[in-house]
């Protein structure tokens, strides 16, 4: 059986990026997920893989090495919370501009400025709808388990160089800082400068080999022309990553006749919401969508037919719900309840609000 | 002796490097732009490190850089070359990695990533262009324009109250422990092209030493935004720039 | 032994800007009356017997469209 440790999520952060191969870690420190960048320091994996790690002297400027080194083909990363990535989305639409993988973490905090250091899922929008200028999309995992943190790193690379698309693994301060144990994956090696070549020769900046021109990594045209070309190639691409890669779990919703969706911690909250409406007869499930870009809109849109009434849960004033209402398309009342700040709420503090939704 | 006696193949003493590509450069008549691309060129080809240079880019006139010099270049947001090319030399260290970077690039918005990139002593060669205006978005105050200087935001001149004082960045350059090659140069004369010239090779061969950072400032022309003639250009920054911004090395380690 | 030089000047891709002149030292040099297709008056030997192949106004040439020959005679 795999060892199984116990740790951190944002430990667990570290400890895959050097299991799975992670070619560079570039952050800049603050709350709550200062032990990502601490725990990759004491480990010091530049002795054992190779691995570069660098603490910045800005969220800008990790953003920007991250952008250097996915320019040239390797696994590279950063992490951050709110505020810090705020001040990534520039870097973040540049990298998505000019196709480029990469792994941002967002352990995110309450805001909306300094806010504070307690946890919150307010950055749902910036994340899922863009965050930085242009037309684009980053792809977001929400993970809900230490686990989940350990396991979503390797995904993410997996799927930024599948699609040359920045992914965004949107956790909180909760997942950030409960420890959980975890099962260990057999460890993937660093690419070699080979594999990196025969992966990425096409397009990144690797030096220039006599048997081609050089390549370009830019996201500037100014012909309007060659710029819509480009937009409706991303637009195709999202469009492929929209039918490919919705991930989603769902809990009891086989005889719902109520669901609650929510992401991350929050699903795992409203498990226990569900057993204390079940104790009361009322049929609930969760839906809990892993990816929040691409959402799992079939899965959503699939369950919506057999319930009463929808209630989204988050730690925010409502931003999820913008998405579970397009997609229930007024078939059913969706709900809304939400602490926001850094509070979270009890399962019993959910039921009630649930319970008076429904009996309005 | 007939011309066409001379211009033979075997007469050729200098031609355009290979290194640089066919296509007409955007730049204005007389900018300084392309003599710089043109000097780097040489250098790489001399070298032989075609294969090996990495290129950063910046925002400004010379964000099309990538399209006159054929090597593999990476495009930068305003600023932030220096970021880059710190992840792309640490990740690759048998690159030769350089930055491009303008006046407002270097000197304003990117500031902060320059300080700390030469701070850190990345091994990475920094060229900075210091024409004192912003030339691509139309001749605007640059952090090194000139007191009185005239531009489309200073259009009484620059004064420091107003506006500050114009940054002579590379002053600040050459504290920083980190950097171990600090100096500033010009493009207007043949001796000051050669000077150049040998400047930028010394960079490009202390960043496989392990030295740290080198950083060349080049004092160039702006001729449009400074709204004179390439030659009439050459002239006034020798008489203007020159006195406030002293041509030679810095710091030579 | 006297030294004999010329130049090619790629003509379409000369911007006429000028900054050669003054860095020849022989006087070989001047922009021409003729405009090329981007209308600007690019650069020709006007004094060719001058020509020393110095290289002085290739090397500070912005565009690199200067290709200058010698020989030893």
């Amino acid at each position: 059986m795999a060892e199984k440790i116990l740790m951190k999520g944002n430990e667990a952060i570290a400890y895959a990026a050097i299991n799975c191969g992670c070619d560079g870690y570039f952050g800049y420190p603050i709350t709550p997920q200062s032990e990502v960048m601490e725990t990759l320091m004491q480990e010091k994996p530049w002795e054992t893989t190779g691995m570069v790690v660098l603490q910045a002297e800005s969220e800008t400027s990790s953003i920007n090495m991250v952008y250097g080194g996915a320019c040239c083909g390797k696994k590279v990363m950063t992490s951050s919370s709110s505020p810090g990535i705020s001040l990534m989305c520039e870097g973040l639409s540049y990298l998505a501009g000019c196709e480029l993988p990469c792994l941002v973490v967002n352990v995110m905090r309450g805001g909306p400025g300094l806010g504070t250091i307690q946890p919150s899922q307010s950055d749902y929008f910036q994340a899922t709808k863009g965050g930085g200028h242009g037309d684009y999309r980053t792809i977001v995992l929400a993970p809900a388990s230490v686990q989940d943190m350990y396991d979503f790193v390797d995904l993410s690379f997996e799927l930024a160089f599948k699609y040359r698309n920045p992914v965004m693994i949107l956790g909180d301060g909760i997942v950030g800082q409960m420890m959980e144990k975890v099962e260990l994956r057999p460890a993937k090696p660093r690419r070699t400068d080979e594999e990196v070549r025969a992966l990425c020769d096409s397009w990144a900046t690797l030096g220039k080999p006599a048997s081609r021109e050089g390549n370009i990594v830019t996201s500037l045209a100014l012909d309007a022309e060659i710029m819509e070309r480009f937009n409706i190639h991303l637009q195709n691409k999202y469009a492929t990553i929209e039918a490919n890669e919705a991930r989603y779990e769902t809990y009891k919703t086989e005889d719902a006749e109520y669901l609650i969706v929510a992401f991350g911690c929050m699903s795992r909250i409203c498990e226990n919401v569900v057993e204390l409406a079940r104790e009361d007869g009322i049929k609930l499930g969760v839906l809990r969508p892993i990816t929040l870009y691409p959402y799992p809109e079939k899965a959503l849109d699939a369950l919506v037919p057999q319930m009463k009434s929808i209630m989204s849960v988050e730690l925010n004033s409502g931003q999820m719900v913008e998405d579970v209402r397009r997609i229930a398309a007024g078939r059913v009342p969706v709900h809304f309840y939400g602490r926001q700040g850094g509070a979270i709420p009890s399962p019993e503090e959910i039921y009630e609000a649930f319970v008076k939704k429904i009996k309005k | 002796m007939d011309i066409n006696e001379i211009i033979k193949p075997e007469n050729k003493v200098y031609g355009k490097s290979p290194v640089l590509k066919d296509a007409v450069m955007h730049y204005c008549p007389g900018c300084s732009h392309g003599t710089v691309h043109k000097i780097i060129a040489e250098v790489i080809e001399e070298m032989g490190i075609q294969d090996k240079t990495i290129g950063i880019s910046p925002v400004g006139c010379s964000v099309f850089a990538y399209n006159y010099l054929n090597i593999d270049w990476q495009q930068a947001a305003h600023g932030r070359a220096p970021a880059l090319a710190t992840a792309t030399k640490r990740l690759m260290p048998d690159k030769y990695v350089f930055t491009y970077q303008g006046d407002g690039d270097l000197a304003s918005i990117g500031t902060a990533e320059i300080m700390h990139a030469c701070n850190r002593g990345e091994n990475i060669v920094v060229i900075f262009i210091n024409n004192a205006i912003y030339g691509m978005t139309g001749g605007q105050m640059a952090p090194t324009t000139l007191l009185g200087q005239v531009t489309a935001t200073t259009p009484y001149g620059r004064d420091a109250k107003l506006n500050g004082y114009p940054l002579k960045i590379t002053e600040l350059i050459a504290q920083l422990e980190g950097t171990c090659y600090v100096t500033r140069q010009s493009v207007q004369s043949t001796a000051a092209v050669r000077r150049t010239k040998r400047a930028i090779r010394k960079a490009f061969e202390n960043s496989m030493m392990d030295k740290g950072t080198s950083f060349i400032e080049v004092v160039s022309t702006c001729n449009s935004g400074w709204k004179t003639s390439p030659v009439a250009a050459n002239t006034w920054m020798e008489e203007n720039m020159f006195p406030f911004y002293p041509l030679g090395d810095m710091k030579d380690r | 032994m006297a030294i004999k030089g010329a130049i090619t000047v790629d003509t379409e891709k000369c911007k006429g800007c000028g900054v050669c002149i003054p860095n020849c030292p022989t006087g070989t040099i001047a922009l021409s009356k003729e405009v090329n297709s981007k209308g600007y008056n690019y650069l020709y030997m006007a004094n060719p017997e001058n020509c020393t192949g110095c290289t002085n106004c290739a090397t500070v040439c912005p565009d690199a469209v200067i290709t200058v020959y010698r020989v030893k005679i």
